[in-house]
């Protein structure tokens, strides 16, 4: 199996299934002729032409509208949206419209659209490139949301959202772009959207998390590993719909249970993962649910140390884990 | 105005039918607003009387396979395509046997098997999703078209400018067959054209998109079904957009619960009312010959006992079921596109 960057899965998988599937086509900003903002889209539109592959105006209410009227109409389009801080204008759309089409016109009408955003922060993004949204879409029925972590689920799950009946919210850490590398397997093949899994398997507690966070988590239980802390990390890849499950699972094997997001913590997705467990496994605990997530300040700040306030480090979660495994 | 001795005489046959139709819109709008005062139906209510022309002019010429799409003011259009009254009316209740099952009400009918793509409730929502729907007609290599009707109150939003630049630029590669028909009806809820619009003459903002448009008497439904004949052959045969600002009034207030109208008084309604759309056709058609006393006591009669039996079928229909909450939330993998 091929070792490839996050970026290049998703690049093979709008090749693939553009090749497979005719009514697939790619519309956003800059996903021509310059392939993309991070490069997510190229070489699409010399393979399959502008009529397939779509520079858009600067307009992402009407990117994600003209998607959701395309999908009524019989194609599958996948929206690009340059960095998911830009998607709000499109929340009308995505929320009134592609959430809700086939329930209203009784399956008569579906939404197979893929909107796919960059979120998250990396160094210096600040206030602008650097958002968690995803807990803004997961709250919505109709809507299915994920974050796949690696190449190869980045490949599948990209692959598994094209052929999806409905509208899928597909975020990409924009840290994982080129930092990311993995095995990917050879020919076709799709992950599916729901299960979560278990990246490293331990006895003592969970952890739960998702996109760069997966990442922190793991080198945060590497490091608590040598102080006798053995720590199970949970990859939740789908958050809507949930795998409460693989979740309750592991909580009901560690019991105690941590939940890193690089969101604001305060209403943010681990909430709800928090709430789940506090009703559905309060008899496994043997501590009270935590949370680690970004503070309650609007948006990621540019400065240096500011940053480093602001993001969840696998230092920060480290610790949280020492505190959690002492309770 | 279109002078009556240049119709042919299919105009004219397809006219008197149109006549039926529009009477019986009326007649359903009067009888939805009767079953809202008793309770019948909750919620919103926004009735068509005095738009009729609009809507019968253009999906008289409109093909079967075309496809079309309208905001909130949606019933007439249904019916006027040919939706069963009855199905319109259970949906106006909240029935199982409503178009939507009940899951839409007044604002979002929906008649995928008539190319009927929906009334949206959201103003200018709509707009992204026909232009999108349009490009794929053209992708997908037929000669079919879209239209979009919209309101003057949607013009302001950002959900009209986006989309109709894009169609605009899409139709320089033939991609774009649409008809944006924009009824004026002088009125965004409470709001008029002249204190929402810096520039009245909404057809001339279709310049800024290289989107060719016109004005056009919404009241006359010989006017509009000329126009439109005309429009969507030629948006058929080029793949390009065209824009239609139809001048029509709407009779009723804005909405069922729009009682008092403090924005208008009641001689601009009365002074609109003279020019009825149905009374304005109906003239016409006595004049051409091709409408007799008999022709409309029958055509009146006709539209009462249907609405009547609309009424009753609403009436009598059960309310969805429970497990209908659930339903189409998703759709099955593997079963989409289909």
């Amino acid at each position: 199996m091929p070792e490839i960057r996050y970026i290049d899965a998703i690049n093979q998988a709008h090749h693939d299934e553009m090749a497979r599937d005719e009514r697939v086509v790619v519309l956003g900003e800059d996903v021509g002729r310059k392939g993309g903002v991070f490069g997510a889209t190229v070489g699409l539109i010399d393979k399959f032409g502008e009529d397939r592959v779509i520079d858009s105006p600067l307009a992402e209410s009407s990117i994600a509208g003209v998607a959701i009227g395309m999908a009524a109409n019989g194609l599958i389009p996948i929206a690009e949206f340059q960095f998911a801080d830009f998607i709000h204008p499109a929340f009308n759309q995505i929320v009134s419209e592609a959430a809700r089409m086939r329930y209203r016109s009784n399956n008569a009408f579906g939404c197979p659209v893929v909107f796919r955003a960059p979120f998250g922060g990396s160094h210096g993004t600040a206030l602008y490139h650097s958002q968690s949204i995803e807990s803004f879409y997961a709250h919505v029925p109709g809507i299915k949301v994920i974050v796949p972590s690696t190449p190869a689920d980045a490949k599948g799950m990209l692959k598994a959202a094209i052929r999806d009946p409905d509208p899928v919210l597909f975020l990409e850490h924009k840290r994982m772009y080129r930092l990311v590398k993995g095995e990917v397997p050879d020919g076709d093949y799709v992950v599916p959207i729901g299960p979560a899994a278990v990246r490293r398997e331990g006895r003592d507690l969970s952890v739960i998390a998702y996109g760069w966070m997966l990442y922190e988590s793991l080198r945060a239980a590497e490091m608590v590993a040598s102080e006798g802390i053995n720590a199970e990390v949970v990859d939740v890849r789908t958050l809507a719909p949930l795998d409460k499950d693989t979740i309750l699972k592991s909580v009901a094997k560690t019991n105690r249970a941590l939940i890193v997001y690089e969101d604001n913590r305060f209403v943010g997705y681990g909430a709800e993962i928090a709430a789940i467990i506090a009703e559905e496994a309060f008899g496994d605990l043997d501590a009270p649910v935590m949370r680690l997530g970004a503070p309650q300040v609007p948006g990621i700040p540019f400065s240096k140390p500011l940053e480093e306030w602001f993001f969840i480090t696998k230092e920060k979660i480290a610790d949280a884990i020492r505190k959690l495994a002492a309770y | 105005m279109q002078r009556i001795e240049d119709l042919t005489r299919e105009e004219l046959a397809a006219a008197v039918e149109s006549y039926a139709k529009m009477v019986l819109a009326r007649r359903f709008e009067e009888a939805a607003e009767r079953a809202f005062r008793h309770g019948k139906i909750g919620g919103y209510l926004h009735v068509y009387s005095g738009q009729e022309a609009v809507a019968a002019g253009f999906l008289s010429v409109l093909r079967r396979d075309d496809i079309f799409f309208t905001a909130y003011r949606d019933h007439a259009h249904a019916l006027l395509r040919g939706t069963p009254p009855g199905a319109v009316m259970a949906e106006l209740y909240g029935k199982a046997t409503g178009v939507a099952k009940g899951k839409g009400g007044s604002m979002h009918l929906f008649d995928a098997s008539r190319g009927f793509y929906g009334g949206y409730g959201i103003v200018g929502g709509h707009i992204p999703l026909a232009t999108g729907a349009a490009y794929t007609l053209r992708y997908l290599d037929t000669d079919r078209i879209c239209l979009c009707f919209l309101g003057d109150g949607a013009m302001n939003s950002g959900s009209f400018h986006e989309p109709v630049n894009m169609a605009g630029l899409w139709g320089q590669d033939a991609m774009c067959p649409i008809v944006y028909i924009v009824e004026n009806n002088q009125y965004a809820m409470g709001t008029s054209v002249s204190r929402s619009s810096a520039a009245t003459n909404l057809a001339s903002r279709f310049a800024a998109y290289a989107i060719e448009h016109e004005r056009a008497d919404g009241m006359d439904y010989f006017t509009v079904r000329r126009v439109a004949s005309r429009v969507i052959s030629q948006v058929r045969e080029t793949g390009r957009p065209y824009a239609l600002e139809v001048l029509t009034y709407r009779f009723a207030g804005h909405g069922a619960a729009d009682l008092f109208q403090p924005y208008r008084n009641k001689e601009e309604v009365t002074q609109a009312r003279t020019r009825d759309p149905i009374t304005v056709l109906e003239d016409r058609l006595r004049a051409a010959g091709v409408l007799t006393d008999a022709d409309v006591e029958r055509i009146h009669s006709d539209a009462e006992q249907t609405v009547e039996g609309a009424v009753r079928f609403a009436d009598e229909s059960p309310e969805p079921a429970a497990d209908e909450l659930f339903k189409d939330v998703h759709g099955a993998w593997g079963t989409w596109p289909r």
